[in-house]
């Protein structure tokens, strides 16, 4: 008998390959960074507003402020851990309403065809077309300016993506195979896109996810230093370096710190949705 | 015969073919006008070469597809348009099983899962007694708890394909669709899964339509044959009989490649001419250009399947003129 000729489940589960240094620091980075964003109160030395006239523009290594102070003597140290906060609430967010979005309506576009994906993959055809930056100035130009908008506005960054491969994925999985299989049994819409599809095609959204997330920390930065993103007193990674530049030739650590964690935390994210691409694609285990 | 669990007249479906970029597009007729009844209980063997919509014409008599013209009836009523509330309740008693087991399963799911799910989606049982109706129907195909706990990815092809048999059989279903569920297997465990459907649907009073383009495993499992051509029927009748003395020229051939234990009896007929292309259909009966026996009226008539013995229909200008005994009597 073919049953026979089977070794035990549990033997025949391959070992997982080791995780190459590299992804374990980036994803050791980020670990940090999401501690700090949810520890922010609890590790930052100072409030991130609180000056000190006295010592002003003090370089890296002074000892009450470890990474130094700005033009107003506020902790740098103390307003870079408020920012990474700041910004990582934004990215993380926006990746999320842009995803859900995205993935939404892509699910919609493959289960009624139609004249309703023909508007979808329009939708999708103008963000694609038009440079969001565009976009997000005029929103925040009409509509002021707040946190909550910030990160609605930050999740229509990026949707079309998801919005392409859902719809792609969806179809061809109506098509033939197992989605079509579990609707001959007559199983509804949402059991087969919730319960099928979703989580046969999530290892693609997810690396895709971990595409757009660098670029919506880029954005928001972006917005923040032309002044449109988060509104002083508050503060995020874009506004710091923003700010900072004023004093980048007197005080290069304002706008250094704020820099070298975006240009980490991004890279550090780019470098771990490569590993998970290759570890969630079944044919490459 | 009983009143049909399943009858379709008339099916015909056309698709739409693209050949290029700036060409128009080509009706393709798949399924044209056919009409087939199966009873409860009985196994319809439908046989024919790739291409000649066998599994358009399963596909319909499913109601996964709508025909373009003819209509099919489930146990005496008309079958409801595909996607509705009523189609999905129909389909705890119509179910399909496909030629890639490993594309049917989910792969994400572990067995037992999916053989659970027909019964989760149709409310069958309480829902704490399900775990032992699923072990119950893969004992039934010879799967263990233990295999249910596996992936489809850990399983050989046989036994994805037990599994997807379990699965369909969850419901209790009255007609199962069976679209060339060995042609993926080695033709050893092809034996197992022949026996194994065989045995089921003795034992569960299933009707079944079993496609395939393999006489030996058709003739194994079925009481009547049908055999496809473009299309079209052209030859329908009792499996042995129809094995035995094919009426039309194309059975004829078909049963003359089939490897036969003990060496062949008659001739081999080889086909000549192109394979059938449903793009460009020959006018009159499409067999014509590859049909050793073809006349010229062959080529603007169109023959119609007409009664040749008891049980028997044919479609060929050839048989109608004479009994089917007298021709194999005359060649």
């Amino acid at each position: 008998m073919a049953e026979a000729s089977l070794p035990d489940a549990a033997a025949a589960k391959p070992a997982r390959p080791r995780m190459p240094p590299l992804v374990f620091v980036a994803i050791a980075w980020v670990a940090t960074m999401i501690a700090v964003a949810i520890l922010a109160d609890l590790v930052k030395p100072y409030v991130f507003t609180a000056m000190d006239l006295r010592n002003r523009l003090s370089p890296p290594g002074h000892p009450l402020h470890w990474l130094g102070t700005d033009e107003l003597g506020r902790d740098v140290l103390s307003r870079l851990i408020e920012s990474i906060r700041v910004s990582l609430l934004i990215a993380f967010g926006a990746s999320l309403i842009s995803a859900g979005l995205g993935t939404a309506l892509g699910f919609l576009a493959a289960h009624f065809r139609g004249l309703i994906e023909q508007a979808v993959l329009m939708l999708a055809d103008f963000q694609a077309s038009m440079p969001f930056l565009v976009l997000a100035l005029s929103v925040l130009a009409f509509f002021g300016n707040s946190l909550p908008l910030l990160i609605g506005l930050m999740g229509l960054y990026g949707w079309e993506r998801y919005a392409r491969i859902a719809r792609g994925l969806a179809i061809s999985a109506s098509a033939q195979g197992y989605a079509a299989a579990v609707r001959q049994l007559g199983a509804g819409p949402a059991r087969i896109y919730l319960r099928h599809i979703l989580p046969n095609i999530a290892s693609t959204l997810i690396v895709s996810m971990t595409l757009v997330f660098p670029e919506v920390i880029l954005l928001e930065s972006g917005l923040s230093f032309l002044g449109l993103g988060v509104q002083p007193p508050m503060t995020s990674l874009g506004n710091m370096v923003g700010y900072g530049r004023e004093y980048l030739t007197r005080a290069p650590w304002i706008m250094l710190a704020p820099a070298l964690t975006i240009v980490l935390t991004t890279l550090a994210i780019s470098i771990i949705g490569d590993w998970l691409r290759d570890r969630l694609d079944p044919s490459l285990n | 015969m009983t009143a049909p669990l399943v009858y379709a007249e008339g099916l015909t479906r056309t698709y739409a073919m693209r050949r290029g970029l700036f060409s128009r597009p080509v009706a393709v007729r798949a399924v044209d006008g056919v009409t087939l009844a199966i009873a409860p209980g009985e196994t319809l063997g439908l046989v024919g070469e790739s291409g000649s919509g066998k599994s358009t014409a399963g596909r319909m008599l499913l109601g996964l597809e709508t025909p373009d013209r003819g209509f099919v009836r489930f146990d005496g009523r008309p079958m409801p348009p595909p996607g509705g509330a009523p189609w999905r309740a129909l389909r705890a008693r119509a179910q399909m099983v496909f030629q890639d087991p490993l594309g049917a399963l989910d792969r994400r799911l572990p067995i037992a899962t999916q053989v659970r799910e027909p019964l989760d989606i149709h409310g069958i049982g309480d829902p704490a007694l399900r775990g032992g109706r699923v072990r119950e129907l893969l004992g039934a195909v010879g799967l263990s708890a233990d295999h249910g706990r596996r992936y489809p990815f850990e399983l050989s092809g046989g036994q994805r394909q037990r599994a997807v048999i379990a699965r369909a059989l969850a419901t209790r279903p009255d007609l199962l669709v069976c679209d060339e569920p060995v042609s993926a297997l080695d033709v050893s465990i092809q034996a197992q899964v022949v026996n194994l459907l065989i045995d089921l649907q003795a034992g569960l009073g299933l009707a079944m339509l079993f496609i395939s383009h393999d006489l030996r495993v058709v003739r194994q499992i079925s009481r009547r044959v049908a055999v496809m051509y473009l299309g079209r029927i052209v030859e329908e009748g009792e499996a042995d009989d129809l094995f035995a003395a094919p009426g039309h020229p194309y059975t004829e051939a078909l049963v003359s490649a089939s490897p036969a234990p003990g060496g062949r009896a008659g001739r081999r007929i080889v086909l000549k001419g192109d394979p059938p292309n449903p793009a460009a259909r020959p006018s009159g009966c499409a067999f014509h250009p590859r049909c050793p026996v073809a006349e010229i009226r062959c080529r603007v008539e169109v023959p119609v399947l007409r009664p040749a013995g008891p049980g028997r229909q044919v479609a060929c200008h050839r048989v109608a003129e004479s009994p089917v005994a007298d021709l194999r009597g005359a060649a």
